[in-house]
């Protein structure tokens, strides 16, 4: 019976230390973002999807289609074709495609290539209805950039994945 | 056809019914199915059922080279990757003989003890959520969450890092993440303290969980648990101490054992596992040596010398083996995966025999099961 009443005891006393942990906790600053209003800033070392970086120079994509990323690639998501031009001493890239459906954001494409020329998105909140939005025609995106810049190609705006906060 | 024969309902022996848990429940955090045959409220035979996430880890290893391999491994267990790529960039660095830098073994050790915390603090609010508590996860996931900063800070990914490279690591760590481990140590301390007197001392789980899910030292020895559900039954068996890889023979730290085998001895191993690891981050980050994070002669395209390699690490839920063989080729000849929730996970028939249901899903959560670790 005393042990009874003495586990009743202690079992109360328990709780009450409990509840004092939630109730100090009540008085503490929240932690939570409220996301769809604010948005935490990426790292820099964040791996998003990936995207083709222009030459500072030129304007131009660094990327000359050594098909290394495409190797390395562990799921096969991404596809590089090139030309090489006359009177140029490299090939420049004419098609990078990649199907961020199967892509696992390992990184080991932006490792193996040795001119730096990919790099990780920032994106993170994509988002679509469509499969087709994420096959992501990056050659033709950094296009489109390049003509909104005003430096020369009529190549018609591309159709962007989008990339919106819902 | 003959009329089947009518037993009068007094002359059964017991009436049973089948009870199916899942594949979708919120108590087995996955796709993990149980198949209960009850006695009324008494379970009779718990069979699980497994293979609904199946993706084929190890015959993915033998069509791709030995890098590519690499986030498969991260996305076994995906609550504790760090360890997982670990063993097997280990593995793969024992075959082709490279040596890693001693930089980073240490950032190696650092970042899979963070990760062990991160894959605790998951289970010890997903473990009180299934016992009905839902204050605790809260508290936990505020933990969690900074150690997911400091790691994404540092591997850019959450949770499938996949940052470990063969010969070292791919990125150096910066003045903030050794701040940042620092205060982290400053910081889980009292926050361990305060679940101790939130929830370890909590009369209603000490009820709950105490003489409850009694596995013995025999049937962890007989289906090969491991982890903390086999100190939970008092054998202090850690990959650790027990074969030191890395450089844990460089650290003081302690193996907690609880002897009772009940789920509160699983319980408190992996509060005090969480104290321990706290003292190995603490320890590693004092001695973290200068020098490079990546050796320099790890061949392009690596093709390990033919033979037969293993190597095991103390993963958050276990043992977890990688068996690599090689026969000198650019893809792995085989590529054999020891998961410990398997191996866990089996014994739960024969410790839930005659229990209660409430009582039979205490017992799985304190498993801590992860279900592609079973499935893999």
């Amino acid at each position: 019976m005393k042990k009874y009443l003495k586990e009743i005891g202690g079992g109360f006393y328990s709780l009450m230390l409990g509840m004092r942990v939630t109730l100090a906790q009540f008085f503490k600053p929240t932690v939570t973002v409220h996301y769809p209003h604010e948005s935490l800033k990426m790292t820099p070392r964040f791996r998003g999807h990936i995207e083709l970086v222009r030459d500072p120079k030129t304007g131009q994509a660094m990327c000359f289609a050594c098909k290394v990323c495409e190797k390395a690639c562990p799921s096969d998501c991404i596809i590089v074709e090139g030309v090489k031009k006359e009177g140029e001493k490299r090939k420049s890239v004419t098609e990078f495609k990649l199907d961020f459906t199967k892509c696992s954001l390992c990184g080991s494409c932006v490792e193996a290539c040795k001119s730096n020329a990919i790099q990780f998105s920032k994106a993170y909140n994509m988002v679509s209805m469509n499969k087709e939005d994420f096959i992501m025609n990056l050659f033709q995106k950094l296009e489109s950039e390049r003509s909104a810049d005003g430096q020369a190609t009529a190549t018609p705006p591309p159709e962007q994945p989008k990339s919106e906060v819902p | 056809m003959s009329a089947p024969e009518v037993i009068p309902a007094s002359d059964k022996p017991c009436e049973t019914f089948v009870l199916n848990v899942g594949p979708q429940h919120p108590a087995t955090h996955g796709v993990l199915r149980l198949k209960l045959t009850m006695d009324g409220e008494y379970i009779m035979r718990a069979e699980p059922v497994c293979g609904y996430i199946h993706r084929m880890h190890e015959k993915m290893g033998e069509n791709r080279t030995w890098a590519q391999f690499l986030p498969n491994t991260g996305r076994i267990d995906y609550l504790a990757a760090m360890a997982y790529n670990h063993a097997y960039v280990a593995a793969v660095e024992r075959a082709a003989k490279i040596a890693v830098p001693p930089r980073a073994e240490y950032i190696r050790v650092i970042t899979t003890e963070l990760n062990r915390i991160s894959s605790h603090l998951v289970w010890f609010g997903a473990f009180l959520l299934d016992l009905g508590g839902f204050t605790p996860l809260l508290y936990a996931f505020d933990d969690r969450e900074q150690i997911l900063d400091m790691l994404e800070a540092v591997t850019g990914s959450r949770l499938t890092y996949c940052y470990y490279r063969f010969g070292g690591v791919c990125n150096d760590v910066d003045a903030d993440f050794i701040r940042g481990c620092r205060d982290f140590v400053a910081r889980l301390r009292p926050r361990l303290k305060m679940y101790r007197t939130l929830v370890t001392d909590n009369i209603i789980l000490r009820k709950r969980l105490e003489g409850i899910g009694f596995i013995s030292q025999e049937m962890c020895r007989k289906y090969g648990a491991t982890g903390p559900v086999i100190r939970g039954s008092g054998v202090a068996y850690d990959v650790r101490k027990i074969e030191p890889y890395s450089v844990y023979r460089e650290f003081d730290f302690d193996i907690p054992t609880f002897p009772e085998g009940d789920c509160m001895a699983r319980y408190l191993v992996r509060m005090e596992e969480m104290a321990q690891s706290l003292r190995i981050i603490e320890q590693a980050v004092d001695k973290l040596p200068d020098g490079p994070v990546l050796s320099s002669g790890v061949p392009r395209v690596l093709k390990p010398p033919a033979g037969d390699y293993c190597f095991a690490v103390e993963a958050a839920r276990g043992r977890f083996l990688v068996r690599i063989v090689s026969d000198n080729k650019e893809i792995p000849y085989r590529v054999r995966l020891r998961t410990p929730c398997f191996s866990n996970l089996s014994l739960f028939e024969e410790a839930t025999a005659g229990m209660m249901l409430p009582d039979a899903l205490a017992v799985l959560g304190s498993l801590d099961l992860v279900i592609p670790d079973i499935d893999r």
